[in-house]
Order: structure tokens, then C-alpha cells, then sequence
């Protein structure tokens, strides 16, 4: 069905760590590995080991960089994936209603067996979340692992997507959005957590958590490098080093 | 946007013949003889080549009938349905009144809502889309029904022509020049729907602009994905301008002129007429697809 559910209960969602975030692309690749053995037909890629290798992908990291106006430039990698909105204008514009929003959780699907690959709810996205598979010319996206989160035949811990438990630094929350005193929803309180492009009103569940602002500011050069790198002089050379450093 | 040749065929050729079954529908043309044959026959080959142009866009055709559950929430359910029930009520139309002599005239109203109604659920198909600010400008259903029209009437006209019925009237140079404005309208509206001009920029699409100044550093990779092949299409943007007026020019100031001189020289130059104008619209829908940005492209710096 691609009418929407309406406010749903629970509102399952990310909630990713810009300033944590180092850009290794674990959570990409254990994506990939885990969604192309799981719900629906394999990621395919096409020419993998050629001269002009392509594929699909459910999580893909863009790397920015943003220089603000009072301190140096820093680097921001930027893990994207499906948002989950709420008014999610991907699920209306869908012909044969194989992409639907769930009732219950807010997860946003597509039914690859119904699903006839006009392409028209990629148009729709304005971010990009999903890619038409090139070898079952059906569309594919990030179903937030719906087979581990509820599954009962694998181990407690790993009951969170596959992208939440690969990452090494923890940039990753998984949470229900809709109850605020889940630690993602707490995690979005406490450090201004926003959403993208909030003027194409779509209402993500996904949320972002901003960098923080460099500690230390690089105010001055730091002077001369290969000195610093030096070997600690002792004996006699150590007491040279500070006559001189005495003489100024 | 990638301008995909499916599309690009059936937006223009099912315009075209919806167009024509429309003013059929109305009564334009002579009540009698070749004209009806000619124009009925030409209305529903070329509604029916644009249909399974359609086909084209689809990975998996086979399942095309799922396409029609929809219609509650999806603009191309609806046209799906729309463009169904307009080409089998005007065949029933186009029987009844080659074969049994009777042109029905509440069935052929009805026909022309529905022909109508089908051009306007294509536009809606884009004109609904916030992500691509070129084509969510107000005009873009009024330019979809204008060309439709325009190319409909030339078609009704020529086969009028050809059967030796009448030809290029008045009424057809002044479609040909309300077309031109609508065309005018919506082409000053698109120019100022550029993504920086909606508010819209790599700053927001990461919500980081409000920090800083941002760059792309590196995209997720280096090959191509479906994202970039379908949403951040730029191959010939640097020959817009030249495309455009040459758009224009085939398929609206030249049919206009043909008008004109086949008042002089005779009704068939409206084939060239439509032919020019068919080739004018294929170059301007392409250039509708290839010059509409998309807000995706800016997460790979690429608008």
C-alpha cells in the first residue's frame, strides 16, 4: 500500500555521530555483506573487478570539508543512509505499492516481488537512499536489518542493524525516535540532533548529531616541525642544548 | 536528470495523440469522409506507440499491470488508469463513428476529459516532485496540456488536409502561439528554480551549512552508482542554449509558419508542420529531463 501510515507508535531510526565518525566505512561494507545475503535479492555489482566497477549500495559515506569562520577547516564523514521519514514522499509516488511505511515501527520497505522498477521513488527521495539493482531491476534500500533487529535465532547483541554493530567508535545509535527516553532520543536532546534538508518537509526519523567545535584552535603556526621531532639530547650534547637555549 | 529515450518517447507521443483524441472528442474536424479514418487511426497508433514506449522505463514490464493498484496516492497509477480508459472509450468513439456513421457527442466530451486528464496526471508525475525544483514550478502542467494541444491540433488539421477536407484554420496559428507562452511562461518560471534559488545546497543537505562553509573532501567512491547515472546527469547542459532554441524553433515557430503558407500553398505542408513540431518537443523534453537538477547530487558536489 503507498498511502502512509500516518504517526506510527514507534518510529525505529539511526541516529549518527558526525563528530565521532572517522570515515572507515565498516558500517558500509558490513551493510553491504549482511543485506546481500538477507531480506530480498542480492546487492548486485556489475564489472566488479573492471575498469568501471558499480553497484548497489544501502549506506554510502561522503566525506565534507567545512572550514568555519573562526577556526581551521576540519573533515566531517558522512555515513548517509534511508532516512525512514515520516511523510515519506517514496512511498506515495509508488504505482504498484511495493513500497510501503509500517504501521507498527515506521520502517520504510520495498516488496522486490511487486516492486516493477520505474525508478520514479528514487526520484522522489531527495537524499538519495535508493538504488535500483541492476541484475533484478528491482529497487533496493536500507530496511534497518528488519531481519536481525526482531530475529530471535541470533545472539542478543547482534539484534541491531548491521551498520550499528560494525562500527568501531560507536557513531552509531539505533532507537525508537518516538520514545523519548530511548538513548538515541536522549542522544538527539542532549546534542542538537538535526535533520536533513528539513525544508523538503519529508520529517526523517534519521537524525544527525553536529561535529563539535575544535577545543583547541589553532591560533599560530607551530613553529619549527623538525625540531620537535628531534631525538632528546643527553651528557654533553644535553648540556650544549641548553647553554644554547639559554643564549636565546 | 538522466534523459531516458522511454520516456522522452512516450511523454511525447502520448501527448500528442491525447491531444488529438481530445479535439476529437470536442468535434474539431468535418463530420464526414476521409478525415475520420485518418484522424481517428493516427490518434490511437500514436497514443498506442507512446504507451508501450512506456514499457521501455520498466525493469520488470511483466508486472506492468501492478502499476494500476494504486490510484488512491500515486499520479502514475492514476495516469495508468486515465491513459487506459481514454484510448478503449475513444476506440469504442472512433467505431461508432467510422464504422456506424454516429459520433456520439457526450461520449466524445467524456473521451476528451479523460485524454485531458491523462496529460495533466503525466505532469503531476513530475510537477509533484519537491526534489527536482525545475519541475515542481507552478506552470509545468500547463506546459505539458499546452504542447499536447498544439501538436493535437496539427494533427487533426493535417489529416483534415490530407483527406481533403479543410485545412490550417486561424484557430490553429493561435494554439500554436498560446503554446509559445505557456512554453515562455514556464521557461522563465524553471530558470529561477535552480537549487541554490530554492534554498537548497550542500549546507542543508548535510545540515552543516549553518556551521560553515562546506566542501565535498571525497565522495563514497569513485565509480559510478545509480544515483549518479540517473540524478546527477550533465552531459549537455553546455548546448542547452542552442538545444532550446532550436526546440522552439521546430516545434513552434516553424509549424507556425507552415500554417501560414499552407494557406497559400496547400494543406499538405502541415505534415512537415507536425513532423517539425514533433522533433521541436523531442528536443525540449529532452532538455526538460537533462536540465533538471537534482537535490541528491549535491551530496556528491555535483550540481
Amino acid at each position: 500500500m503507498s498511502t502512509l501510515p500516518g504517526p506510527t507508535p514507534k518510529k525505529l531510526g539511526l541516529v549518527i555521530d558526525l563528530d565521532i565518525c572517522v570515515g572507515c566505512h565498516a558500517c558500509a561494507v558490513s551493510c553491504k555483506e549482511w543485506n546481500t545475503g538477507g531480506y530480498g535479492a542480492p546487492l548486485s555489482d556489475q564489472d566488479a573487478y573492471g575498469g568501471d566497477p558499480g553497484g548497489a549500495w544501502l549506506n554510502r559515506i561522503h566525506s565534507f570539508e567545512v572550514e568555519p569562520d573562526d577556526g581551521p577547516a576540519q573533515i566531517v564523514h558522512f555515513p548517509k543512509s534511508c532516512l525512514h521519514c515520516e511523510d515519506a514522499p517514496c512511498v506515495t509516488v509508488c504505482p504498484t505499492g511495493a513500497s510501503f511505511k509500517r504501521a507498527d515501527d515506521g520502517i520504510v520497505l520495498v516488496d522486490e516481488d511487486t516492486c516493477f522498477g520505474c525508478g520514479l521513488c528514487a526520484w522522489a527521495c531527495p537524499y538519495g537512499a535508493r538504488e535500483l539493482d541492476r541484475r533484478a531491476g528491482v529497487m533496493k534500500k536500507c530496511t534497518l536489518c528488519v531481519d536481525r533487529i526482531y530475529n530471535d535465532n541470533i545472539p542478543e547483541e547482534d539484534r541491531v542493524p548491521a551498520c550499528v554493530r560494525a562500527c568501531p567508535t560507536g557513531a552509531r545509535y539505533f532507537g525508537d525516535l518516538a520514545d523519548p527516553d530511548s538513548e538515541a532520543s536522549r542522544v538527539v536532546q542532549e546534542r542538537g540532533g538535526f535533520d536533513l534538508m528539513p525544508e523538503q518537509a519529508t520529517k526523517p526519523v534519521n537524525k544527525y548529531l553536529p561535529p563539535r567545535p575544535k577545543d583547541r584552535p589553532l591560533r599560530e603556526g607551530p613553529g619549527d616541525l623538525a625540531a620537535l621531532a628531534e631525538p632528546e639530547a643527553r651528557g654533553f650534547l644535553g648540556w650544549l642544548d641548553r647553554a644554547l637555549e639559554r643564549l636565546g | 536528470m538522466h534523459p531516458a529515450p522511454s520516456m522522452i518517447v512516450f511523454t511525447v507521443l502520448t501527448g500528442l495523440g491525447l491531444g488529438m483524441v481530445a479535439l476529437l472528442g470536442l468535434g474539431l474536424g468535418p463530420d464526414y469522409g476521409g478525415t475520420r479514418w485518418l484522424a481517428s487511426a493516427l490518434a490511437l497508433l500514436i497514443g498506442a506507440a507512446g504507451g508501450a514506449a512506456s514499457l521501455g522505463h520498466l525493469a520488470h514490464p511483466e508486472r506492468a499491470w501492478r502499476g494500476f493498484s494504486q490510484w488512491r496516492s500515486s499520479w502514475l497509477s492514476r495516469e495508468a488508469w486515465l491513459f487506459a480508459a481514454t484510448l478503449a472509450l475513444f476506440a469504442l468513439h472512433a467505431a461508432l463513428w467510422c464504422l456506424g456513421d454516429l459520433r456520439l457527442r457526450p461520449l466524445g466530451w467524456l473521451v476528451a476529459a479523460l485524454a485531458l486528464a491523462t496529460v495533466y496526471a503525466t505532469s503531476k508525475i513530475y510537477h509533484q516532485l519537491r526534489a527536482v525544483p525545475r519541475w515542481s514550478v507552478p506552470p509545468t502542467p500547463a506546459l505539458f496540456l499546452a504542447l499536447s494541444l498544439a501538436g493535437g491540433w496539427i494533427g487533426v488539421r493535417m489529416c483534415q488536409a490530407l483527406a481533403g477536407q479543410g485545412g490550417a484554420d486561424g484557430w490553429l496559428a493561435l494554439a500554436l502561439l498560446a503554446a509559445g507562452g505557456v512554453w515562455i511562461w514556464w521557461q522563465t518560471q524553471a530558470a529561477g528554480a535552480r537549487l541554490a534559488a530554492v534554498g537548497t545546497d550542500m549546507g542543508t543537505a548535510t545540515g552543516l551549512g549553518r556551521l560553515s562553509r562546506i566542501r565535498l573532501f571525497e565522495p563514497p567512491h569513485l565509480g559510478h552508482n545509480y544515483l549518479l547515472d540517473e540524478m546527477a546527469f550533465r552531459v549537455g547542459r553546455r548546448r542547452a542554449y542552442q538545444l532550446r532554441w532550436l526546440g522552439a524553433g521546430l516545434g513552434l515557430l516553424l509549424p507556425l509558419a507552415l500554417v501560414v503558407l499552407s494557406w497559400l500553398l496547400g494543406g499538405w505542408l502541415l505534415v512537415p508542420a507536425l513532423l517539425g513540431h514533433v522533433a521541436g518537443v523531442l528536443a525540449l523534453r529532452w532538455l526538460f529531463f537533462a536540465e533538471a537538477e537534482h537535490t541528491q547530487a549535491l551530496y556528491y558536489g555535483r550540481v
